[in-house]
């Protein structure tokens, strides 16, 4: 009797519990807008809603390349399996032609549907529910302007029990804090105009910052470094690597142009953030740049001195350049085994003082040399950098067919003792072989750029 | 020019093969590649009747055909194979004529030692002047041989047949060509009128024929000059100034001489290259030289940023190029617009290169993909101060070059540097770099346009004015090449002139075919060249094609017009008329909606008003968030005159079709003020595969019985125009300025 | 340095600086012509031979690395005599005008193939990615090698998977 008693106080409770947790997970439908796609909006708005969407990199996830923009079905694959993104176009029924500006000012603050789903937050709204109702009918005017495309969203391919979207209001409870960004007072408006684009649409969190086992953002380690697309998405806080460290200046270089003479060119995922942001005025641009460079820290003395160093060594000059772009190859500096290939492969280009972008990088330069994991580097050895499509970018060569994976761990282990302090990197040849393998999936895409083209290489899936 | 007529047996190396063994003066081919030309005709003998075609020049019929014992036929003609196919349509045109099958004829092509001289090979004008010399050589040289069977046999030639080299009269007695050919038969002046083939009979013009090179390209057989392998041949490589004006100040080469192979290093005022055993030694050797090397630099370029007042301020002197009706003056319905286009390279795949081999009998052998044998002949020459009859220049085939690339300079480096190491022949190839930044690039334009409408929608004034270099700097002497401005004592630049001509160079096509009441057309002629420029395939038709299509568009929609519709309401010549049709019919024309980002272009042109009618339909796709263009499909057609090989007119416009969307969407030179900063295909990129339409129609207006028109360069400058309108039609806005890049498209549709 | 390599098949020891970029062990020692020098930046692919059954860009490649692999040029492919599916399909499809880039299409193609036969329009833009042409004769180079493909299976030849390596 007791144990039936206990049994039925535990299950009324547990159905409290499901019915206090539906409640809150529970959203209502907002209603069709059969109007919305057709709606007019003022060009200014569309004009400002095309350089929002820009800071918030919207075309990248939302457009396979080759397909239309905003047309959604990229796959993203996730630690949970992997989640497509949807058609933002102002196609009514497979996009968002039916959303009211209601609906979508929801899903930007809420991470909710108009159907009243909870969404993955794959979609990053603990980032976008900062941005200001303004910002957002601005986006909204934009996206309701493109052309509406059908196409359907295929399916996702969740672990279980992951695909019933109720679940995620859990991981709201846990993790999501709706709300608005209150400006510091004590920091300039440029910085704190920094501080909305960054963290707000711009996102940059979402890569920049580790993610804990269910998936959220790290809270305590802010930019600390993470990963995106099967790339290292660096510590953009006092951890970075950068052997020259990033200052407000250089940053908003990069940011602008896509490269910087002493830290070279953007690519993989960061490559279309980079060329996203060509659409920005420079004000924001070095308003994002001030405020990340804030959060670097001061470098230690020590880290300047090195910086001088690589500044009076790379900075600035200009190399004759009156036979080709290479370097002859040196005899190998060590016998270690990767030396030789070094000199041979990589060296004369890599040493040739040949300017960004289109030069290649003098490692003693390379965050990717000097970060903690090697992903970046392997990934650039094996696959290159794709050219862009009719458009000048940074083009290197993959070395996938040429080079073992015995071969690009002997190299990268050669290049990170030759032109680093760090630790050696561990289980490299492992690291290269899953990497070639496809086990470890990487998105290849030019130098700066977004890349759209149809079947470019750009848009190679490794 | 007579004390030339001593000169060599051209035809030396033919004697002892029992046929026709002829000698003939050099003179005249030597007088005519000197530069400049002598502007003072020699008095009173009396003009000789015109000939067909090259035959003008060269008059003897030996010079083009040879006709050997055995049978054999030997073809010359004075034009080079450059990719564009000519090599198979001009054996199409002389089996034809000479009754035997392509395959057993030899075809002689460009060659100081064995050719006629028919100048360059360029202005697609190789089917006019040598297809046309050897159509009617050879349709003589076939009256020739008929003639004498006909002696032979004591029958009237009418009665002859004749088929595979072979003659056989009605009782089935029969005779070969070279039974037949003796002595002095066939050194003999050709004739202004010769017995041509009726078209209705032929057996290889104007039928598809295979490429007779293709097979050797595709399996690895030697093609092209970098494939030239000599006994004992050295490579070299050249190190260039980093900027045009560079001066050198400072060279240790103690450290290049010790590196392994390393045979010579070079050095001959400005002029510095290193020869080494094996090629890879020559480029470590190159490389070293080129850090040690200091120079001294000046800014001596434009600025890019604002290249329209650069062109402007550079404007010395102003030509007419065309005026009709009364001095336009723009009232009513009037579009006005300045349009530009940037620097663009040629761009050849493979680097220039060449072979030079000083012989120990003093006499220089040069292979060389030049398009012009006889006047690079002249050129290098002059440079090493060595009498013409002691240089030969060969022609071996190189990349597709589009005009005047690298190719003459680099046979000129050779040329210089092998004569520094008589007695093993140097190969010479240059690096990418190297061509990107010193090839001459096809010159910058600016053109502004008014027109405007009468009360009835037609064009009543048109006022254009174009500013340009020159669109020639080919070797003509000396100072044309590269090598010799950069030797000591360098050959001083030789001024560029205006020369207006009917068919153009800077203002080819600036006269628009359409009729237009009141009309003026002007080029403002810029005679300094900050940056170094020669032809570049259509010269200047493609800007000003591309200027002309746009303000046609701009016009047509003023006039509430359908824009194929106000062309041939401007249109009186039939065939334009019939090319402009055809593509809009094939197109499938109309003035349906497209889908939104999607438009539809049209481009239409004679080129250089007097050869080949080319019009194209273009539809673009416009990507609005990057500013993207893809050309989606491309539908032409072309009249080329008489068609020879039907492929060979489709392969070349296709190839000028997607050639032209690469120039037009993507490129443009990039320089600083010293130095060229685009100087591999990162820094300047060009159409790949990702971007190619799906699809690209070629329709061909054959016209049996007329003249060769050419076909190589009909497509620039329509296709621009088509690419323009397209972008236009997709977007609602006009771009003025070359290329149509991403950027700007984006830029555009953001206003 | 002795090098041996296998080139179309053939053993070959040549003696050369193991840092030498492959392209001119196979054009100055070996006397190949397929390979073409186009910009030695591994940029334009008209070096491009296939090394194990991948395309590789022969002018980045130290023959160093080359050492026991199985490299094959466009003279692998057939001969003027007797051409190869590729060959023929390009010679039937007349696809080339200067033919400079066109070795070095055929072999990424040549790459494509082994593992495709029947490849779309899309996988063969991708395969020749790296490959640039300046005739514009692309339109012709892809018919070529559907048409190859075509032939390939016609006859029976090996694709799918063959001779990858990792």
């Amino acid at each position: 009797m007791r144990i039936i008693r206990a049994f039925s106080f535990l299950l009324t409770l547990l159905l409290v519990a499901a019915v206090a947790f539906l409640f809150v997970a529970w959203r209502s439908e907002i209603p069709v807008d059969e109007q919305a796609a057709s709606a007019a909006h003022p060009p200014e708005l569309v004009a400002k809603g095309a350089q929002l969407a820009a800071v918030g990199n919207c075309i990248a996830c939302h457009t396979v390349p080759g397909k239309p923009a905003f047309s959604g079905g990229l796959a993203v694959p996730t630690p949970f399996g992997t989640i497509h993104s949807t058609n933002i176009t102002p196609d009514p029924e497979t996009g968002i032609g039916h959303w009211s500006e209601a609906a979508f000012e929801r899903a930007m603050r809420e991470g909710v549907d108009r159907d009243g789903n909870h969404l993955y937050p794959a979609f990053p709204y603990d980032h976008f529910t900062w941005v200001t109702p303004e910002d957002n009918k601005a986006l909204y005017a934009f996206l309701m302007t493109r052309q509406p495309v059908k196409a359907e969203t295929p399916d996702n391919s969740l672990t279980f029990p992951l695909e019933f979207r109720p679940l995620l209001a859990g991981w709201k409870l846990l993790f999501f804090r709706k709300g608005q960004l209150q400006p510091d007072p004590g920091q300039s408006a440029e910085w704190n105009r920094g501080r909305y684009l960054s963290e707000g649409l711009g996102h940059c969190g979402a890569c920049h910052t580790p993610r804990n086992s269910l998936g959220a953002e790290d809270v305590e380690r802010h930019f600390a470094g993470g990963e995106a697309e099967g790339w290292q998405a660096y510590a953009i806080d006092e951890n970075s690597k950068a052997p020259v460290p990033w200052d407000a200046e250089s940053l908003a270089f990069y940011l602008r142009n896509g490269w910087h003479e002493l830290h070279g060119v953007s690519r993989g995922p960061m490559a279309e953030v980079t060329g996203n942001l060509s659409l920005l005025p420079d004000s924001d641009i070095a308003a994002i740049s001030i405020y990340v460079a804030s959060l670097m820290g001061e470098p230690s003395p020590e880290r300047l001195q090195k910086a001088e160093q690589l500044r009076a060594q790379f900075g600035g000059g200009r190399i004759i350049q009156a036979s080709d772009s290479q370097t002859p190859p040196a005899p190998a500096a060590s016998d270690h085994p990767g030396a030789a290939i070094y000199q041979a492969a990589c060296a004369t280009c890599h040493e040739s003082g040949r300017q960004q972008p289109f030069g290649g990088l003098n490692f003693a330069l390379s965050t990717a040399v000097h970060a903690p994991n090697p992903q970046n580097v392997v990934n650039v050895t094996l696959f290159g950098l794709p050219p862009a499509d009719g458009k000048a970018s940074a083009v290197m060569p993959g070395f996938a067919a040429m080079l073992t994976d015995r071969q690009i761990a002997d190299l990268l282990a050669y290049m990170r003792e030759q032109f680093s302090d760090e630790a050696a990197w561990q289980d490299l040849e492992a690291q290269v072989a899953n990497t070639r393998s496809g086990k470890y999936h990487v998105a290849v895409r030019p130098s700066d750029g977004i890349e759209r083209a149809p079947h470019n290489v750009g848009a190679k899936e490794e | 020019m007579d004390m030339l007529e001593t000169g060599i047996t051209r035809r030396g190396l033919m004697a002892g093969t029992g046929a026709l063994v002829v000698s003939f003066s050099m003179g005249r081919a030597l007088a005519r590649e000197a530069a400049p030309q002598p502007a003072a005709p020699q008095p009173a003998t009396p003009e000789p009747p015109a000939l067909p075609g090259s035959l003008d020049d060269e008059r003897f019929l030996d010079s083009w055909i040879r006709i050997d014992a055995d049978n054999a036929v030997t073809v010359f003609t004075g034009k080079a194979e450059l990719g564009q196919g000519v090599r198979t349509a001009l054996l199409q045109v002389a089996a034809e004529e000479l009754e035997t099958d392509p395959k057993d004829i030899e075809l002689v092509t460009a060659d100081t030692g064995r050719t006629p001289n028919e100048g360059f090979t360029a202005g697609s004008q190789s089917m006019q002047n040598s297809g046309t010399a050897i159509r009617n050589a050879a349709a003589q040289v076939r009256a020739i041989l008929l003639a004498e069977a006909g002696r032979r046999f004591g029958v009237p030639p009418e009665s002859l047949k004749v088929e595979n080299r072979t003659i056989t009269a009605p009782d089935g007695r029969s005779v070969t060509y070279g039974e037949l050919v003796s002595g002095q038969m066939l050194h003999v002046e050709a004739q202004p009128q010769s017995p041509l083939k009726d078209p209705g009979s032929f057996r290889h013009m104007g039928r598809p024929m295979q490429r007779v090179d293709i097979p050797g390209k595709v399996t690895g057989q030697p093609a092209y000059v970098h494939d030239l392998r000599l006994e004992g041949m050295l490579h070299a490589r050249v190190v260039r100034p980093p900027s045009a004006a560079a001066q050198l100040s400072e060279l240790d080469t103690t450290s290049i001489e010790a590196m392994p192979g390393v045979v010579s290093v070079v050095l001959d005022g400005n002029f510095l290259a290193v020869v080494a055993e094996k090629e890879f030694q020559a480029i470590n050797a190159m490389r070293a030289l080129s850090a040690a090397s200091r120079w001294e630099e000046k800014e001596t370029l434009p600025d890019q940023n604002d290249l329209p007042a650069a062109l402007q301020n550079l404007e010395r002197e102003v030509g007419t190029v065309a005026e009709a009706g009364n001095m336009p003056s723009f009232t009513g319905r009037i579009f006005a617009a300045t349009f530009s286009r940037p620097y663009q390279i040629h761009g050849s795949i493979g680097p220039s290169c060449a072979v030079a081999h000083m012989k120990p009998d003093g006499t220089l052998d040069v292979w060389s993909h030049t398009q012009g044998v006889f006047p690079d002949r002249a050129a290098i020459s002059e440079m090493l101060g060595m009498p013409p009859e002691k240089v030969r220049v060969i022609h071996m085939e190189g990349s597709g070059c589009y005009g005047h690339n690298g190719a003459d300079d680099a046979a000129a480096d050779a040329a210089l540097i092998a004569t520094k190491l008589p007695g093993r022949p140097v190969r010479v190839q240059w690096m990418r770099e190297q061509e990107h930044s010193w090839e001459p690039y096809g010159p910058a334009m600016l053109v502004k346009v008014k027109a405007s409408l009468d009360e009835t929608g037609r064009i009543a004034n048109w006022g254009y004015d174009l500013w340009s270099n020159t669109h020639s700097t080919r070797p003509g002497g000396a100072p044309a090449l590269r090598g010799a401005r950069h030797k000591a004592p360098p050959f001083p630049a030789s001024p560029a002139k205006m020369q207006i001509s009917p068919s153009g160079n800077g203002d080819r096509n600036a006269n628009p075919l359409y009729t237009i009441a009141n009309k003026r057309v002007l080029w403002h002629f810029l005679p300094d060249m900050p940056l170094r420029v020669s032809a570049l395939r259509a010269l200047g038709a493609y800007a000003n094609v591309f200027a002309i299509e746009s303000t046609m568009d701009e016009l047509a929609i003023l006039a509430d017009a359908d824009p194929v519709e106000f062309r041939l309401r401007h249109l009186e010549d039939p065939r334009a008329r019939d090319v402009v049709q055809l593509a809009a019919e094939q197109f499938g024309w109309s003035n349906m909606p497209m889908p939104r980002n999607r438009g539809r272009g049209f481009g239409f042109a004679r080129y250089k008003n007097l050869a080949a009618y080319m019009a194209v339909a273009v539809e673009a796709e416009v990507e609005p968030e990057t500013g993207r263009v893809r050309i989606v499909r491309a539908v032409s057609a072309i009249d080329s005159g008489e068609v020879v090989n039907p492929d060979g007119i489709r392969n070349q416009t296709e190839g000028g079709i997607l050639q032209t969307i690469s120039w037009t969407l993507y490129e443009a030179v990039s320089f600083d003020r010293t130095r060229i900063t685009s100087t591999d295909w990162s820094s300047y990129p060009i159409l790949r595969f990702a971007s190619i339409p799906d699809k690209v129609d070629v329709h061909i207006v054959g016209r049996p019985g007329q003249p060769f028109l050419g076909t190589a360069e009909a497509a620039q400058g329509p296709t621009a125009g088509a690419v323009a309108n397209a972008v236009r039609n997709a977007t609602g806005k006009r771009l003025y300025d070359l290329p149509l890049t991403r950027d700007r498209v984006r830029a555009a549709i953001a206003t | 340095m002795a090098i041996s390599l296998k080139v179309n098949g053939e053993d070959k020891r040549i003696d050369a600086d193991p840092a030498t970029p492959l392209l001119y062990v196979l054009r100055d020692d070996l006397a190949l012509n397929g390979a073409k020098y186009g910009c030695g930046l591994g940029q334009c692919g008209s070096c491009m031979v296939v090394v194990n059954g991948e395309a590789v860009l022969s002018c980045m490649t130290p023959v160093m690395l080359m050492e026991g692999r199985e490299i094959t040029t466009v003279e692998g492919l057939g001969t003027i005599e007797e051409p190869g599916p590729l060959q023929q399909a390009f010679i039937e499809m007349q696809a080339a005008q200067c033919g400079y880039c066109i070795p070095g299409m055929m072999m990424s193609a040549h790459a494509l193939l082994r593992r495709n036969a029947n490849p779309s329009d899309e996988d063969i833009r991708q395969a020749l990615g790296t490959n640039l042409c300046r005739c514009g004769t692309h339109m012709r180079i892809m018919a070529a090698i559907r048409r190859a493909g075509e032939l390939m299976q016609a006859a029976g030849l090996p694709a799918a998977g063959e001779g990858r390596t990792g």
